[in-house]
């Protein structure tokens, strides 16, 4: 591939790019040409409308040829954006691809620069120092690795679960790795979705049990990643199993042992009502739960706790499935492409404590309402109050730890919705007036703003303001026994009092606690609040910047049901492309350790990836190349200078500051 | 035919590099059977005219310690180097600036103000100050005056070979003389001593933790140091990462973290900063007050970092930007 | 002679500081200000490294020592690098290294590290623009010249010469 002719001297080709008039209007091209010829080892420079398009790539490869150039330099837009194009332009003209480098003349210079002179005189400098460098570059190969063939999904709501079905259906083998003891998520828990009003369980519940069935996917509930190593098409994964002190292989769900259990009655908050209802230790989540499996929670159960229950369970379960011995197990799993679809949690109103969540018993989030309007909630779709009552009023506040510099800047895009929702169901049911206080009415999506329509037309009334208090102090008789809602109605302009028997939050959406820990154990990154970093917020959604780790649904930020298992094909595509591929092109940016090294270790302790060990026989360091990701920390470290990084070394960079600094 | 000359020089140094010669034993006896040594200040009596007389060329080689520090200095070591066939700069001094270096840190006005008349115990009324010309009845008197600031000796005159070292080892020495002698020279400007830094060679290298972070620097009077444990494992700040080997690791051996004196390897430009990169790579923190506070525990980083290089290093020395100290 | 010192040696001096940016933040971040075309001063010339942790600080010394009136180091916020932790050793290194500055009469002004996210393209142009003002206020560095009647500090051996010498004897 090298292409060091003869004598084996250096021929520099500079290209500079017009982009249009993108580059042109503010750079004096013509100028910047003469300017290249001058520097060291340029054999030949010219300039171009578009280097990018095919006659400008023709450009390049017959100048490479005709001219002998065994470097160029383009002189044109990011590296981000076409340092692929002209490395295979290159390629193609039979120059090794890494004997290219760019100058970012148009990002960093034309577009950011007010006169012509100053840009002039930068696109210079960068032409310069990207001479001076590509003159050090060296002949490099991409490395190719397999890629292994099976994909990790995190996360068992309705992105994970779309995301599992899509690959499984593709006839590639998924392993889906699900915390909670059965998969489904917030969506298994809601009653209705907006704006069809579709029942949640129906839609959900088959795709539920698609995923325990399907030949190609491996369910893991109850379970944890713990560990990840290695890198795209190559992770190995470590599960780590919860104990459910049941076999799950021998449960059939038939509930006989939690009949049986030595409670007679429920008496621990069950999970997946938020609360309002009680189970017992040994419990089915709920009825569709997927696996159909019961477990037993150690925090309540006499024989877990304290070891003298007489485990009427175990008598009760003719198929042995009762293990009180169970312990956690660890599973390895190889896999190519991971997607993450780990969610979100809802905003806990406890923290704006002028709505007195927690304080009066009548103030709901929008969860716990989900859960008293499902004929299978804790009600049996009865919407009452605490004291068993219907309410007669109903305030839904919207925005609620949403669009608040207090707690969160951003919109949940969900709350309006689900609020319209919920004020409609709770019509339906309890015929009681409803009242939305709302700060702006988001209803953009399709059949959204119909939704909003038709829910109007049920006079469901909507106050626009934010609440300022709700509270229990009457100063009015009718205001007796009921809950306050002070507000400014900001568009008749007058300050209000609206008194309701029932107050409903509707809690925005925000990251799950524990998103540090999933974003170290994926070396992924987060935008600001917590949610998971996209690569690109338009160009690249699903993916995230460490290659083969994909993600999908709420977890990259607030998201509605739709939008989430778009999302979740999308990923799911991404990840099948880099299976399909089988092989993945490694940048040949790795460090490595020159002679002369010392065993110092410093670089050991710099590397984030733990690529580089001492040698047991020479005593001195090497870097593991596959593990190795590019960033240079060791080299930088390495206090005698003897760790390199290939694409970066010390000479290039000390090269590109000489023609930054020395030229103009 | 007459044997080969040698000669040896000191500039600004402490005579440890003469020491050093010395130090060769009965190894002198080899030097002395092969080679005239024509020049020796330290050891024998030569006048400036004896070295002005000898031909161009006429030394094979000189080795020059100290830093260029005063005219006196800098005319001799033109001198030195019209005659010398090879000129070696041996010491610290010579190759990197070495302690009289750190000068460098202070104008030639301060130092001179420091040694003349603020130190308490000089009681100069008069504020008098060496002069470069004193007129007396009898005539002008002429004394070296002091250099702007302190040079190595490549900045001063063309250098063929650098013997490092605060004195240099003597197992150097032999070996660089004896490339002289056997005609083994390495290419010029070449460092004369081991290509790699002196963990490689320390005898304590397997007690470093493969993974080794440091929460908090100690300093020697600070803590009871372990005799067998690696230096920096224990929290002491020994530069034997970033310094070339070749001193047999007599520091360590004595129980002292390595200061540093034989200076960086070869792929080096920087021994101060890139000694400090290795250094504060260590750190085991993350949060800013963190690393500060484990770099408070650093109380004078260039006299750390800079101790033998100040003046071959990047900057040179510190930058006087106000008072227009320097030209 | 330069069109930047010519107009410094003129009216206004123009600062020239050398920005090392890391490939995944805020060189991202430059990017975006272009595609936003938010103008801002001219001043910082951008180099590209993988990470912030790629900085050797001889790297800024070095730049110094070419000319610069400034260093700008830019990298990925804290918890967001995109090889976990390479910004922490950065700050490390940056934190030791400004104290060494200090001393070497270097004011705090001209080395300057920034977190800027790739999304924060406005903070290139403010951060920029600031700091062109800051090192404009100062006045140029001037670095002394180092004679050099050997070699450049440091400057690897194998550049000076690659051929063995003949001792004579």
């Amino acid at each position: 591939m090298t292409a060091i002719q003869g004598d084996g001297s250096i021929r520099i080709g500079v290209f500079i790019c017009h982009c249009g008039i993108n580059i042109a209007a503010k750079v004096n091209i013509s100028e910047v040409v003469e300017f290249a010829k001058t520097l060291p080892h340029v054999a030949y420079a010219t300039d171009y409308q578009f280097l990018c398009s095919d006659p400008g790539q023709e450009l390049i490869k017959t100048h490479i040829r005709e001219n002998n150039l065994n470097r160029i330099v383009v002189a044109s837009c990011s590296p981000l954006m076409h340092e692929v194009t002209f490395r295979r332009a290159a390629g193609e003209a039979g120059l090794n691809p890494f004997y290219v480098q760019m100058a970012n003349i148009r990002e960093q210079v034309s577009w950011v620069t007010k006169d012509m002179k100053s840009s002039t005189t930068k696109a210079k400098a960068l032409v310069a120092a990207a001479v001076r460098r590509v003159a050090r570059h060296d002949a490099l190969e991409v490395r190719q690795v397999p890629v292994k063939a099976d994909v990790l999904v995190v996360g068992g709501g309705i992105a994970g679960i779309q995301a599992a079905l899509t690959i499984a259906n593709s006839d590639k083998k998924v392993y889906l790795v699900e915390r909670e003891p059965t998969i489904g998520g917030h969506m298994a828990q809601f009653d209705k979705t907006f704006p069809t009003l579709d029942c949640a369980a129906c839609i959900l519940t088959p795709k539920m049990s698609s995923v325990a069935v399907h030949p190609n996917i491996t369910l893991l509930t109850f379970s944890e990643v713990v560990s990840v190593e290695g890198y795209t098409g190559n992770f190995r994964v470590r599960i780590k199993r919860k104990p459910r002190y049941v076999i799950e292989d021998k449960c059939v769900g038939c509930n006989a042992c939690v009949d049986a259990c030595i409670y007679k009655q429920p008496r621990f908050p069950d999970e997946f009502n938020v609360g309002l209802s009680k189970r017992k230790p040994v419990y089915m989540p709920f009825p569709q739960a997927t696996p159909s499996v019961v477990l037993i929670d150690p925090e309540s159960c006499i024989q877990l706790k304290k070891g003298t229950c007489k485990m009427p369970c175990v008598d009760a379960c003719d198929r042995n499935a009762i293990d009180f011995n169970q312990k956690e197990e660890f599973l390895d799993v190889d896999v190519g492409a991971i997607i993450l679809a780990t969610g979100y949690q809802p905003f806990n109103p406890s923290r704006i404590p002028e709505y007195g969540y927690g304080k009066y018993p009548n103030v709901y989030t929008g969860l716990e309402v989900e859960r008293l309007v499902n004929a299978a909630g804790p009600t049996q779709g009865q919407i009452v109050l605490k004291d068993g009552t219907k309410p007669k009023s109903v305030g839904i506040i919207h925005c609620v730890g949403s669009r608040d510099q207090k707690t969160n800047p951003y919109c949940s895009r969900v709350c309006c919705m689900y609020s319209l929702k919920l004020a409609h169901l709770i019509k339906e049911r309890t015929e009681a007036e409803v009242f939305n206080f709302y700060i702006d009415m988001r209803a953009a999506g399709k059949g959204y703003e119909e939704f909003y329509d038709r829910v109007m037309s049920e006079q469901v009334q909507v106050i626009r303001g934010r609440v300022a208090e709700v509270t229990d102090w009457a100063v009015t008789p009718e205001e007796e026994g009921k809950l306050v809602l002070r507000v400014e109605d900001t568009l008749v302009g007058v300050a209000r009092r609206i008194p309701v028997d029932m107050v409903v939050l509707s809690v925005g959406l925000e990251p799950q606690p524990d998103v540090e820990q999933v974003q170290r154990l994926f070396n992924i990154s987060c935008s600001k609040g917590g949610w998971l970093l996209e690569r690109h917020p338009k160009l690249a959604p699903v993916s995230t910047f460490t290659d083969g780790i994909f993600i999908a649904g709420a977890c990259q930020g607030p998201k509605d049901i739709p939008d989430c298992v778009a999302q979740a094909g999308a990923a799911a595509g991404e990840a099948m492309a880099l299976i399909d591929k089988g092989h993945v092109d490694l940048e040949p940016n790795a460090a490595h350790v020159r002679e002369n090294c010392s065993g110092c270790r410093t670089c050991i302790s710099a590397c984030p990836f733990h690529a580089i060990s001492l040698d047991k026989e020479t005593g001195l360091s090497v870097v593991n190349e596959a593990l190795c990701k590019g960033c240079g920390t060791c080299v930088a470290s390495c206090p005698s200078g003897v760790a390199q990084q290939q694409m970066f070394t010390d000479e290039q960079i000390y090269e590109e500051i000489e023609g930054i600094m020395n030229y103009v | 035919m007459s044997k080969p000359k040698i000669g040896f020089y000191w500039c600004a140094s402490c005579g440890g590099c003469d020491e050093a010669v010395v130090d060769l034993a009965e190894n002198i006896l080899s030097v002395v059977e092969a080679v005239d040594i024509a020049v020796w200040p330290v050891a024998m009596d030569f006048k400036r005219s004896d070295v002005e007389n000898m031909q161009d060329g006429e030394m094979v080689v000189t080795f020059i310690n100290g830093a260029i520090r005063n005219t006196e200095d800098r005319e001799i070591v033109e001198i030195l180097r019209e005659k010398s066939k090879y000129i070696v700069a041996f010491g610290s001094c010579a190759h990197l600036g070495g302690v009289p270096g750190m000068g460098n840190l202070y104008t030639r006005e301060s130092i001179l103000e420091c040694s003349y008349s603020e130190t308490p115990s000089v009681v100069n009324p008069e504020k008098v100050c060496p002069q470069g010309e004193t007129t007396v009845p009898e005539g002008v008197l002429t004394l070296p005056v002091l250099e702007e600031r302190v040079w190595t000796l490549d900045q001063t005159i063309e250098v063929d070979y650098y013997l490092p070292g605060c004195p240099p080892p003597v197992a150097l020495i032999v070996d660089g003389v004896t490339a002289f002698l056997t005609n083994q020279l390495p290419p010029k400007g070449s460092v004369l001593g081991p290509k790699h830094s002196l963990c490689l060679d320390c005898p304590r290298k397997d007690t470093k933790p493969e993974n080794m972070l440091i929460k908090e620097f100690k300093r020697p009077h600070e803590t009871e140091i372990d005799l067998e444990t690696c230096l920096l494992a224990q929290g002491l700040l020994c530069l034997g990462p970033a310094t070339r080997s070749g001193c047999g690791a007599a520091c360590i051996n004595g129980n002292m973290p390595c200061t540093g004196c034989l200076g960086p390897t070869d792929s080096v430009r920087d021994y101060g900063a890139k000694a400090l990169s290795g250094i504060a790579s260590l750190f085991d923190a993350e949060t800013e007050a963190d690393i500060a506070r484990i770099a408070d525990r650093i109380v004078d980083p260039a006299g750390t970092f800079y101790r033998y290089s100040l003046p071959g290093s990047l900057f040179q020395g510190k930058v006087f930007q106000k008072e227009g100290a320097r030209s | 002679m330069s069109e930047v010192s010519k107009s410094s040696s003129g009216n206004g001096f123009e600062p020239r500081i050398v920005g090392f940016f890391c490939n995944w933040c805020t060189y991202t971040a430059a990017d975006l200000a272009g595609t936003s075309r938010l103008t801002y001063a001219p001043n910082v010339r951008v180099l590209r490294v993988m990470c912030s942790g790629r900085l050797d600080p001889q790297f800024i010394l070095d730049a110094f020592r070419k000319g610069a009136d400034g260093v700008l180091i830019g990298g990925c916020h804290p918890g967001d690098c995109h090889y976990q932790a390479g910004n922490h050793k950065a700050l490390r290194r940056y934190t030791l290294l400004k104290r060494l500055l200090k001393t070497m009469g270097i004011e705090e002004e001209r080395v300057r590290l920034e977190w800027i996210s790739a999304s924060e393209g406005d903070k290139v142009q403010r951060v920029i623009n600031e700091m062109t003002e800051d090192i404009r206020r100062l006045g140029p560095l001037r670095l002394p010249p180092i004679p050099h009647a050997g070699r450049m500090p440091g400057e690897a051996v194998e550049r000076v010469s690659s051929i063995g010498q003949e001792t004579g004897l």
